[in-house]
């Protein structure tokens, strides 16, 4: 019995990396239950959905959602828990920008369970057997969710009054946003709660960005090593930064990995993949057709490169569906 | 079926949206128009400073919201930019914009870069009578019809 605020945690399309930034508080976890109760935290306690669903709308003082949506399961959760919470905070990168699951939007689900279901070495499935959304067993019916063709944002999905970005959320941003919270201390409604610089303006390695960058051929990690010092751009190595938020305190880059847009843009850019893919076609260094060509032959994927966790979220959105055929 | 009136009575009119710069390519407009040449009313100008403003983020908005095509159109290279290097940008991010597109299923002549002096008249007639051409061949994009979020039935096997 107490008057202690009420918070819900909750996962959809992720892989659980957002679940582990909360634990990565550490003592501080203590001192949010101090403050808190948690009504809502699959991946730690035995809540249910009735036990939600038991609950007053706005009685949850504030949901903490990561993940993409993807399947009709999740759509009625993040609904459920939109109508029982006063706030919502979109956690992570899939939640907020559709983030790695959302590169699925380059295909649909037939190719996926096409790909899942059969193609894959490791299955054997001669009868091609898939899930089937309704099935009866012994006179009972199983259902499953609806597998979508399109992921989507959960602030495609319903109104989201927060955005902590991340591929996961650092710990100070997220402490910062509880205690804020907390302490009623809100911004305005739709911000995301990290610093509104471009991830250039605070990396380390910004000295060693010349005046003007000239690009004579891309090169790759997979394939070699970067200087640990230089600007990765200097380099030739496509890194995200001048298009990406600050605030993640450059864990990548401190691993000697070029930025790779998980914060997503910052306000203003509509589009994240655009506008790196304008910055980063004029750092090319040529003025004849061809050897533009040649030099773009060195980005083998620009749009799972530029949108690699902003697909859903961008103006396209997705690839083509054919229509019609 | 198809409703890229290829073979209807009412031929599918293409909207094409044009970044015109403000000192070759909309002057060239202007020049066919004071010479009174003709050519089919489906692009919408937009008049820009310079091909090298043309954020990839414009084009993709336009194919986004209805635009069955974009023509991008700046001064000659090497040379003849206002601005010395700005149709030199475009340039550089004209190929690598098409190639994202293709991955995202835009066929890539539904964009052109085209390079149309104040003196061009008749050629930017014949640009944008020729991108008139090879969009109704192409046939609509439809991309928002074509893209919603969730297809409302088909979906569940």
């Amino acid at each position: 019995m107490s008057a202690k605020p009420k918070v819900a945690f909750y996962w959809c399309a992720s892989c659980g990396g957002c679940e582990e930034t909360i634990v990565d508080l550490n003592e501080g976890i203590l001192k949010v239950v101090e403050a808190v109760d948690i009504v809502l935290w699959p991946v730690a306690l035995d809540f249910k959905r009735r036990d939600v669903e038991a609950m007053a709308d706005g009685e949850i003082a504030v949901s903490f959602i990561n993940g993409a949506v993807r399947l009709s399961e999740q759509e009625e959760w993040v609904e459920l828990l939109r109508r029982k919470s006063n706030l919502v905070v979109a956690f992570g990168s899939c939640a907020h920008l559709g983030g790695i699951p959302g590169l699925g939007n380059v295909t649909n689900r037939e190719l996926v369970f096409e790909r899942k279901y059969t193609a894959v070495p490791t299955i054997d499935n001669p009868t091609r057997i898939f899930p089937s959304q309704v099935v009866t067993v012994d006179g009972h019916t199983l259902e499953l969710p609806r597998f979508y063709d399109t992921v989507k944002t959960l602030g495609q999905t319903v109104d989201v009054d927060y955005y902590l970005p991340g591929c996961p959320p650092p710990s100070n941003l997220v402490w910062d946003a509880v205690t804020a919270i907390l302490e009623g201390r809100l911004p305005e409604k739709g911000a995301v709660l990290a610093p509104n610089k471009p991830l250039c303006d605070t990396c380390s390695r910004n000295e060693t960005k010349p005046e003007t960058l000239a690009i004579k051929g891309f090169k790759r990690v997979a394939t070699s090593t970067p200087d640990p010092q230089e600007c990765f751009l200097a380099q030739g190595y496509v890194c995200l930064g001048p298009a990406t938020r600050s605030g993640c305190g450059e864990r990548c880059i401190n691993a000697n990995m070029p930025c790779r847009g998980c914060f997503g843009p910052p306000d203003g850019v509509v589009d994240q993949g655009a506008k790196f893919l304008s910055a980063i076609a004029s750092m090319i260094d040529a003025t004849d057709g061809e050897e533009v060509e040649r030099i773009i032959g060195g980005i083998e994927d620009p749009l799972g490169t530029f949108y690699r966790f902003s697909l859903p979220s961008s103006l396209l959105g997705r690839t083509r569906i054919a229509t019609g055929g | 079926m198809s409703d890229n009136g290829a073979d209807t009575l009412c031929p599918f009119e293409p909207k094409i949206i044009g970044f015109l710069c403000r000192w070759c390519s909309y002057p060239g407009a202007d020049l066919a128009g004071t010479n009174r040449i003709k050519y089919p009313p489906n692009m919408i100008p937009i008049r820009v400073m310079c091909s090298g403003r043309v954020d990839p983020t414009f084009v993709i908005k336009a194919l986004a919201d209805g635009a069955d095509g974009v023509l991008i159109a700046g001064c000659h290279p090497p040379a003849d930019c206002h601005y010395q290097s700005g149709n030199i940008k475009a340039m550089r991010r004209y190929p690598l914009l098409l190639k994202m597109l293709e991955q995202f299923g835009i066929e890539k002549e539904r964009v052109r870069l085209e390079w149309i002096s104040a003196s061009e008249g008749t050629r930017f007639a014949q640009v944008v009578a020729g991108m008139r051409e090879t969009l109704q061949r192409l046939g609509p994009l439809n991309w928002r019809v074509g893209q919603a979020f969730q297809p409302a039935e088909g979906e569940v096997q």
